[in-house]
């Protein structure tokens, strides 16, 4: 653990100590701690160390433009925090989406959450102790990566949902590929639950490590992973659905023990739900287009709208103000990992040194999604 | 639990001619029975009751918009605690999900919107607008922490932002930008990036 730490002068035995920016775990974020011995009396987030106005870069670039910058913040999870966008301006200027290009929308958004909740268990195994975790994790999610670059031409930022529709076509062997993943994928998916989650070693790390009860769940604004393993159903897709969500079957998992290992756990069954989804959607992709004509700089009416969608980590909101020009008056970015920064001092309190990587990474904290 | 609901959404609102064609469609073929149950009042409705609940109770409050899922209603910094209170308590809308601002520098005014959602089961897909506007010069608003707790990081960008100054707030430090950011506040329409 890579600290600089300082007695405080006004007591001798509370000390402060400052977690990151520069630890490998934590990634470009600090959490400020000022501990009694082994435990934590009261903790900090200190974010911003990647802020990059992304904000105020919307409001210089026309609608097009901003498609491909927007989905820096969030590389791992790059389709679904333009899918919000996407929504926004398409609603804004009453596009209806040609029903294949719904479809590729919702393939794409699914394959994104599964390569993000991949990478969310790898690190999680890894500050568990768990290397076969994240050796299998960091291995199987190339093979989304893979799919995604199939699809989307692209292996990380792919740019694919864009407004009117997404970028191009699906490919037909990419159809067969997808559903040959999936079918391999339910199977792995098994193996994790042998090693990883029945593993008496993890339930040590996790259980009841990090507990954030239902009501301080609502009350502290949680969405997403956070929330879903406190007992809360969230999920934007069944609770709104939209780009025709509601032709899929599927469930929202939900768990109630709101710890650390349900946070992991919630994930697993997530991406469950997301491969059903995903070989719903490639066995009846309707036939037709995937885009409408927009143009480089469409007129967008003037109006307001909030929108969101589900992201891997939760609800993805934009608050989009148009006053009529080529480019946005206010474009508001409400990311998940944002949302769910107010839980983490609160579940830090009173916790053992050694457990706050493990509840931090819980939060499904990525520090760029949250800066903007 | 709102898969009963799916119906609305393919109309998709904003056109009227294909959203008259599946409705007829949908209604007589398999489920006649639970659609009472779940939509009764098609969706608009259920915004123009909140609605009516809030004006009802204060008469200064303006409804600036509504659609089927979204109402944005706008009060002054005075009463905004209140019009909070009233819809967490009353209308259930409990959870918060952003809180973003608006500068209106054509017409000398800030705006604070408070984006809330609801835990109650059937209450999930609408989310309320609270809004308020405060002149720029003196752009001074109470805290709403204590109605939405989890609102706490969003005032505290809301304020480095737009140098809107919560009463109350415990902790206004900058949370994205350095710490030693002495400039206008960036998301201002008179601040202008560099390089711009």
């Amino acid at each position: 653990m890579t600290v600089e730490s300082e007695y405080s002068p006004d007591s001798d035995n509370i000390m402060s100590v400052s977690l990151g920016p520069q630890h490998p775990g934590a990634g470009h974020f600090r959490i400020k701690l000022w501990l009694d011995g082994d435990y934590v009396v009261k903790s900090e987030p200190d974010p911003g160390y990647v802020h990059r106005g992304e904000e105020k870069m919307g409001e210089y670039r026309n609608y097009i433009q901003n498609v491909p910058h927007l989905e820096r913040p969030v590389i791992l999870d790059s389709s679904n925090i333009l899918f919000a966008y996407s929504l926004g301006v398409d609603e804004l200027m009453n596009n209806r989406i040609p029903p294949r290009g719904q479809y590729m929308r919702v393939i794409m958004s699914e394959i994104n959450r599964i390569i993000s909740h991949m990478y969310f268990l790898a690190i999680q195994g890894y500050f568990m102790g768990h290397t076969t975790m994240i050796t299998w994790c960091m291995g199987d999610r190339d093979f989304w990566i893979d799919l995604g670059e199939r699809i989307g031409g692209a292996r990380v930022t792919f740019a694919y949902i864009i407004p009117g529709g997404v970028r191009n076509d699906i490919p037909e062997f990419a159809i067969e590929k997808g559903l040959k993943t999936c079918d391999w994928f339910d199977k792995r998916m098994d193996e994790y639950e042998k090693i990883f989650f029945q593993n008496p070693m993890v339930h040590q790390r996790s259980d009841r490590i990090g507990v954030l009860s239902k009501s301080d769940a609502i009350a502290l604004g949680a969405t997403g992973t956070v929330a879903r393993a406190s007992g809360l159903s969230f999920d934007v897709r069944k609770d709104e659905p939209y780009s025709s969500y509601e032709d899929f079957e599927f469930r929202t998992p939900v768990l109630t023990q709101g710890d650390s290992w349900a946070r992991a756990y919630v994930a697993l069954l997530d991406m469950r739900e997301a491969v059903k989804i995903i070989r719903q959607a490639l066995k009846k992709l309707p036939p037709g287009p995937v885009r409408l004509k927009l143009g480089p700089q469409p007129r967008v009416p003037a109006g307001e709208v909030y929108v969101r969608t589900e992201a891997a980590r939760g609800e993805m909101s934009y608050h989009i103000v148009s006053d009529g020009s080529p480019r946005p008056y206010r474009l508001k970015i409400g990311t998940p990992s944002f949302k769910n920064l107010r839980v983490l001092p609160y579940l830090l309190r009173g916790v053992h040194v050694a457990d706050i990587p493990v509840i931090y990474w819980g939060i499904n904290y990525w520090p760029v999604e949250a800066d903007r | 639990m709102s898969k009963a609901k799916a119906s609305p959404p393919p109309a998709a609102a904003p056109n009227p001619a294909p959203a008259p064609g599946p409705k007829p469609a949908a209604a007589p073929s398999p489920t006649p029975a639970p659609a009472p149950t779940a939509p009764p009042k098609p969706e608009p409705v259920r915004a123009k009751s909140f609605a009516s609940q809030i004006t009802s109770r204060f008469p200064e409050v303006k409804v600036e918009w509504m659609k089927e899922r979204r109402l944005k209603v706008v009060t002054t910094p005075t009463r905004i605690r209140e019009v909070g209170l009233f819809s967490r308590d009353t209308l259930g809308f409990d959870h918060i999900s952003t809180v973003s601002g608006v500068d209106w520098i054509a017409k000398n005014e800030l705006e604070v919107e408070y984006f809330v959602g609801s835990s109650t089961p059937g209450l999930e897909d609408f989310i309320l607008a609270v809004s308020e506007r405060v002149p720029r010069d003196n752009p001074v608003v109470p805290t709403l922490i204590d109605v939405w707790r989890g609102a706490e990081y969003h005032e505290r960008e809301t304020h480095e932002m737009f140098g809107i100054n919560f009463q109350g707030h415990p902790n206004q430090s900058h949370i994205l930008l350095p710490e030693d950011w002495n400039d206008l506040p960036p998301l201002r329409k008179d601040y202008v990036s560099p390089g711009r």
